[in-house]
């Protein structure tokens, strides 16, 4: 086998904090200063020669990582937000360069990023799959080759001639997925958390990366979706602030992931570092699990209910706002997906949300949780709009079912619920 | 059955490629640009298709915009001020001048703005970016084309005869106009990646480059003693060149024009390596 990526001490600092000066002005006479030196400090800057008032300071986003991927092999890439994942994809991509180590790819690197960019909503379908294609690296002649099998996928037919800014929306994607897809690289990378477009679009994604995988060509993708993980890749790597801390198969590198990356027991805080600048003004505090007594646990029985707490701060009015969570299994199977204004009531009167802490909290009945750990995502957005805040792996939780329906027989029941139902016997003979 | 079995194995090696971090002439990089040259040819070819698009008038701005500037000069300069033109009727005068400023003006303002304007293409994927520059000077070319043409046209009217053993230098001269263009757009659009007053200045600093260059007036109104000085402007080289090629009006190739060439190819190399040393961090500055 050939190794298709090799990874050597990758390295990729970044410089953040540039922006402290600004808020320094107390006075009219620093402004004033500043205005007079900005100038030279361009001049500085350009030459290289930091200036000493402007605060530098740097984060490794990725440190010393190595690893060799053999050809045909998928490998998944999980870690929480601001752990490296996608830098690590941006430097692989050739986006971006890294600041030390070496990378040696061997072909061709596509990504699903890149769908749709460089369309020109003033240039026509054909115009667009030619520019796009080009702007992908492929030769005129392979575009011409593959036109009519892009048009075929795409299905926007009789309106290739038409100027894509009189698309829908979902003809826009599928065009300009049409020409990604047909790129065919050696190498894929899929970046799902970046992904852009609806949930059918997604899974036209992962799809293309099945199929592609299917034809032996490497693939590396990265996901908050454990179950995506799952069934998709045959080996994962961990990542957790910039640093590569396990590879291992898939289901134990998972497992390793959702059980260690959770440290915090029954609680998870957000730091400012793992909140991305496009939640504003979204911003969340911290989630919670509540036993009975109120106390934050990180295990739960069975047979009482809990109460999950969402706190969040709101720094502008967002209008028609969700906050609400996802549950699934550590396995990465959905339970239920449920919002604090799915009530038409509650929408009508808290859908339109002022500045403030918010508290959303609601109660998971009793003899609801099958044994086992369970993971809890939450998402914050106004549907349609904007997603302001999502992670699917907030938080996970351990379910004791000591005392629960049936539990008088040793054994493992299948099901992620296990209602205590009514049972009626009857004898009818 | 045969031809299938074919086109399946033969499958091109697939190239390797090494990421590391960069530095110096290894960051040039010359051979993407190679393999990207298809790309540049489908930028010039949209931004063309593009630029008048939903516009009344189309195709006839690249017209009305040098036409209406000579006609404003001709009432100033020729009627108010009485500037000497060297036996030259002024309308021909200037407007062989507009063609390669006006040329220049294009290449400056959309080289400088090119790689904040695709900063979704930078941002998103791998390309050489040296090529956005490259194809915002190159896309003025088209722009050129269509002036030419009204020259030919005015040149006809006024009976002037073009200095037809001249002529061969006029492509030389456009390329000097071209590595000028390049060179200032690849200092500046870079510059303007991280520091966006490149977009504040560029109106002023257009202006004022119009005035130091002898677009609406002869060059021969500047003193002796202040030629070489005045020269250090390239694209005093390039205007002069172009009047003295087409009009045959002027010395002709002396060591002004050996200075002016010198300063755009400076401008040039050294706007290269500036654009490739940053060129790494613009995905993350931008």
């Amino acid at each position: 086998m050939t190794t298709a990526i090799s990874v050597k001490n990758l390295g990729k600092r970044y410089q953040i904090g540039a922006a402290e000066t600004r808020f320094r002005y107390n006075m009219l006479r620093d402004v004033l200063m500043d205005t007079v030196y900005a100038p030279v400090r361009l001049a500085k800057a350009m030459v290289g020669k930091s200036d000493r008032r402007v605060n530098k300071n740097f984060v490794w986003a990725l440190e010393d990582v190595s690893f060799d991927l053999e050809e045909g092999r998928v490998l998944g890439i999980v870690g929480r937000n601001g752990a490296g994942k996608s830098t690590l994809l941006k430097i692989l991509s050739r986006v971006t360069e890294p600041t030390k180590g070496t990378v040696t790819v061997r072909g061709r690197v596509g990504s699903l990023l890149e769908v749709g960019t460089g369309f020109h909503p003033e240039l026509t379908g054909r115009e667009n799959i030619y520019m796009n294609g080009a702007i992908l690296g492929m030769k005129r002649a392979e575009i011409d080759k593959k036109f009519d099998e892009m048009v075929d996928f795409s299905e926007v037919g009789q309106f290739i001639d038409t100027p894509v800014k009189r698309y829908s929306s979902g003809m826009y994607l599928r065009l300009a997925f049409a020409v990604a897809a047909h790129l065919e690289p050696e190498i894929l990378v899929v970046d799902e958390v970046l992904a852009v477009g609806d949930a059918e679009f997604q899974r036209k994604c992962l799809g293309k990366m099945g199929d592609v995988a299917q034809q032996g060509r490497t693939v590396l993708f990265v996901s908050h979706n454990m179950s995506a993980i799952l069934r998709l890749t045959e080996e994962a790597i961990v990542l957790k602030k910039g640093h590569l801390i396990k590879r291992a198969p898939t289901p134990e590198a998972v497992d390793f992931y959702l059980s260690s990356g959770q440290a915090e027991s029954g609680q998870r805080v957000w730091e400012a570092d793992e909140i991305p600048a496009a939640s504003e003004p979204f911003r969340p505090v911290a989630i919670r699990i509540k036993d009975r007594g109120g106390n934050v646990v990180d295990t739960i029985r069975s047979t009482e209910p809990l109460t999950v707490e969402w706190e969040y701060q709101i720094n502008a009015p967002i209008t028609g706002l969700r906050a609400g969570m996802y549950l699934s299994t550590m396995r990465g199977e959905y339970v239920f997906t449920s919002f604090d204004t799915d009530d038409a009531r509650q929408y009508e009167q808290f859908g339109a949300r002022q500045p403030g802490r918010y508290i959303s909290r609601c109660e998971i009945p009793a003899d609801f949780f099958n044994e086992g750990r369970y993971s809890l995502g939450v998402n914050a957005s106004s549907f349609g709009v904007k997603r302001y805040f999502m992670d699917e792996n907030a938080l996970s939780f351990n379910v004791d079912i000591s005392g629960a329906p049936g539990t008088q027989w040793p054994e493992l029941r299948q099901g992620p619920v296990r209602p205590r139902l009514i049972w009626k016997i009857e004898k009818i003979g | 059955m045969t031809e299938y079995i074919m086109t399946e194995i033969v499958k091109h090696e697939p190239t390797t490629i090494y990421i590391k971090p960069t530095a110096g002439l290894a960051a040039l990089n010359l051979r993407d640009l190679w393999i990207y040259r298809e790309l540049v040819f489908f930028m010039v070819w949209r931004d063309v298709k593009v630029k008048y698009k939903q516009t009344l008038l189309g195709m006839a701005w690249a017209v009305i915009q040098p036409v209406m500037t000579m006609l404003v000069f001709t009432f100033l300069f020729d009627r108010v001020a009485k500037l000497p033109t060297e036996g030259v009727p002024y309308p021909v005068f200037s407007f062989t001048a507009l063609l390669p400023w006006g040329l220049f003006i294009t290449a400056l303002n959309q080289g400088a703005r090119s790689l904040v304007a695709h900063n979704n293409m930078v941002t998103k994927i791998y390309f050489p970016r040296l090529i956005l520059p490259m194809s915002a000077v190159f896309a003025g070319l088209v722009d050129f084309a269509i002036a030419f043409v009204i020259l030919v046209g005015l040149m006809f009217y006024y009976q002037v005869t073009p200095a037809w053993n001249l002529l061969w230098t006029l492509p030389l001269f456009l390329l000097l106009a071209i590595v000028t263009a390049l060179g200032v757009a690849l200092w500046l659009s870079a510059i303007n990646v991280k520091y966006r007053d490149v977009n504040q200045a560029l109106p002023f600093l257009t202006q004022f480059w119009l005035f130091a260059t002898p677009v609406a007036y002869s060059a021969s109104v500047i003193s002796e003693k202040w030629q070489i000085l005045y020269s250090l402007n390239p694209m005093a080289g390039v205007v002069n060149g172009f009047r003295w090629a087409l009009l045959g009006v002027g010395n002709g190739p002396d060591v002004t024009l050996w200075v002016s060439t010198a300063i755009s190819v400076l401008i040039f190399i050294s706007g290269l390596f500036y654009f490739k040393s940053t060129e790494k961090t613009f995905a993350d500055t931008i």
